[in-house]
């Protein structure tokens, strides 16, 4: 009998307890999410949002430094092409300017070579004509002298003209 | 497959925190003081050949009361009166403590206290109780608890801010709520869950902390007493419905079948809308009073076969019934939160499998 009792009681729901339940219940519904659920779940959702986004600022700066290296190599690379540029164009200008100065050289050298060549030929020129003149003043000189001393007496003036007569045939 | 697995992982390792924590707060863990008190007091007063009711004794500590009951039996009593509020129609509203009742062996007035229920000589008069028994008591104690517990968590988030990490308590709990938002409304109500998860939030816990405190020796069965879970899921109920969108409604006033099979379908999906709630308030109710049940009737092995040497059999099998009931509480929770997050997502959820359901109905249709 009290057992049987007793069974109805525990499923029978009190009404003392439905009403206590309800309202602490819903009490508990509002001001836990009010001053509880409301900032601790907009806490989570912020740190949350921020480590997300943290992330991704970290993954964007990775993204940027490798472009930034990239970059950095091509620009590496760019300057390399034109300081190899550069010398070669160096190097060739080195060497049109060696030649063409090397030819300019020889140019010049050959010029001076002829003129000195044509110079050496007229000093030449006028040094035998000097001499050709100064050895026919002194033949003259030496003629006159001989000349002068055959005539110096008359015997001897007399022998040339004898033999100047000898040699003048009279045709 | 792999999104389930990592939900139950993280469940797993929340119900071994649970459990550990247990286990520092109340290394004995169950209700077994007062029954082993009464073990020796049997023996001495075993001349009398006074049977002990184990039913009797059972429901005393599952079934609400008037006492807070500490310890001691019979003149060695330790219980805290509580205070009685009765609502009479011939009387009206009335306050006095229940310690004039003396335990029942006494009346108060017209009143008196049988097996807990507080009854007046007058046939005509009838009495509403709205005591605050043990069980209400109790409710209020866990509302303080949570309310200051979670306020102060709060405070926590607001003073350390959200850059650095959880401490202490936040960061007990934090998981839980995460696990809360995340596993059980998220991914049963889908986008629209934000709206639900405070509530979720305190059923979960409300439930949880009061599981916890039932198994403690001098705790109340709040969880187990059917008017507790009544409540809950009347509210699970009208939140449900009034959040049921318009798919919701469709599937129990026009579900997809032929017309003809409507005059049987749609008692049917409106008796549904009733069984699911239902179901929930049994299923917290009968786990959480099962559980005390064999608790206490392990423990009066004791008091059947009259004799202390059954006791090491009574304890073993307490303490692994008791390892278990952690288990229980937690799961209990969890489930009944669960089930509320999935009722409450099919009468929000946009239904575009329903859609696809449909379009297959229709095409079976066609071909019969």
């Amino acid at each position: 009998m009290s057992n049987l009792f007793i069974l109805s009681s525990l499923t029978t729901p009190g009404i003392g307890l439905i009403f206590w339940t309800t309202v602490v219940f819903l009490l508990l519904i509002v001001l836990l999410g009010k001053y509880a659920w409301k900032p601790i779940l907009g806490a989570i959702k912020t740190r949350e949002e921020g480590i997300e986004k943290a992330l991704a600022s970290a993954q964007s700066a990775l993204n940027d430094m490798r472009e930034l290296k990239s970059n950095n190599e091509k620009i590496l690379a760019d300057a390399r092409a034109e300081r190899d540029t550069l010398l070669k164009e160096a190097r060739e200008s080195k060497d049109a300017i060696l030649a063409e100065a090397k030819t300019k050289a020889t140019k010049e050298t050959e010029r001076i070579l002829a003129a000195a060549r044509e110079q050496i030929i007229s000093e030449k020129n006028a040094a035998i004509a000097d001499l050709k003149n100064q050895v026919a003043t002194l033949s003259i000189d030496i003629a006159e002298k001989i000349l002068k001393s055959e005539l110096s007496n008359a015997d001897k003036q007399k022998t040339l003209v004898s033999t100047l007569m000898k040699d003048v045939n009279l045709n | 497959m792999s999104s389930n697995i990592n939900p139950r992982k993280k469940f797993t390792r929340i119900c071994f925190l649970i459990l550990a924590l247990f286990f520092l707060i109340s290394p004995r863990l169950s209700a077994n003081d007062p029954d082993n008190n009464e073990t020796v007091k049997t023996d001495s007063a075993a001349a009398d050949h006074e049977k002990v009711n184990i039913t009797k004794v059972a429901f005393e500590h599952i079934l609400d009361s008037h006492y807070w009951h500490f310890w001691g039996e019979g003149h060695g009593t330790v219980a805290l009166p509580l205070p009685c509020i009765i609502y009479s129609n011939t009387k009206g509203l009335q306050f006095f403590s229940s310690g004039v009742f003396n335990h029942g062996h006494d009346s108060f007035g017209d009143y008196s206290l049988v097996e807990e229920e507080i009854i007046s000589i007058d046939p005509s008069e009838k009495v509403y109780d709205f005591s605050l028994t043990k069980n209400v008591m109790q409710l209020f104690l866990t509302a303080i608890i949570l309310f200051l517990l979670f306020t102060s968590i709060a405070k926590a988030y607001k003073k350390t801010g959200v850059t650095s990490a959880p401490k202490g308590k936040q960061s007990f709990f934090e998981p839980l709520i995460t696990f809360v938002r995340d596993d059980i409304a998220k991914t049963n109500i889908g986008e629209k869950s934000d709206r639900f998860v405070p509530y979720l939030l305190t059923i979960f816990f409300l439930i949880l902390i009061n599981n916890v405190l039932g198994m403690l020796p001098i705790g109340a069965n709040l969880t187990g007493n059917i008017a507790f879970t009544f409540v809950l899921s009347v509210i699970t109920l009208i939140v449900t419905n009034v959040n049921g969108n318009k798919h919701y409604w469709a599937h129990i006033f026009a579900p997809p079948v032929p017309k003809a099979l409507y005059i049987m379908m749609i008692p049917l999906e409106i008796v549904g809308i009733f069984t699911k709630p239902f179901a929930l308030m049994i299923r917290l109710f009968a786990n959480m009073t099962a559980g005390h049940i064999i608790v206490i009737s392990l423990i009066g092995l004791i008091f059947v076969f009259d004799t202390l040497w059954i006791s090491p059999i009574s304890v073993a099998f307490t303490l692994f019934i008791d390892v278990l009931e952690c288990l229980v509480a937690l799961l209990q929770a969890y489930i009944f939160t669960l089930l509320t997050s999935l009722f409450i997502g099919s009468a929000v959820a946009d239904h575009n499998e329903d859609g696809v359901h449909n379009a297959d109905d229709d095409k079976v249709a066609a071909k019969h």
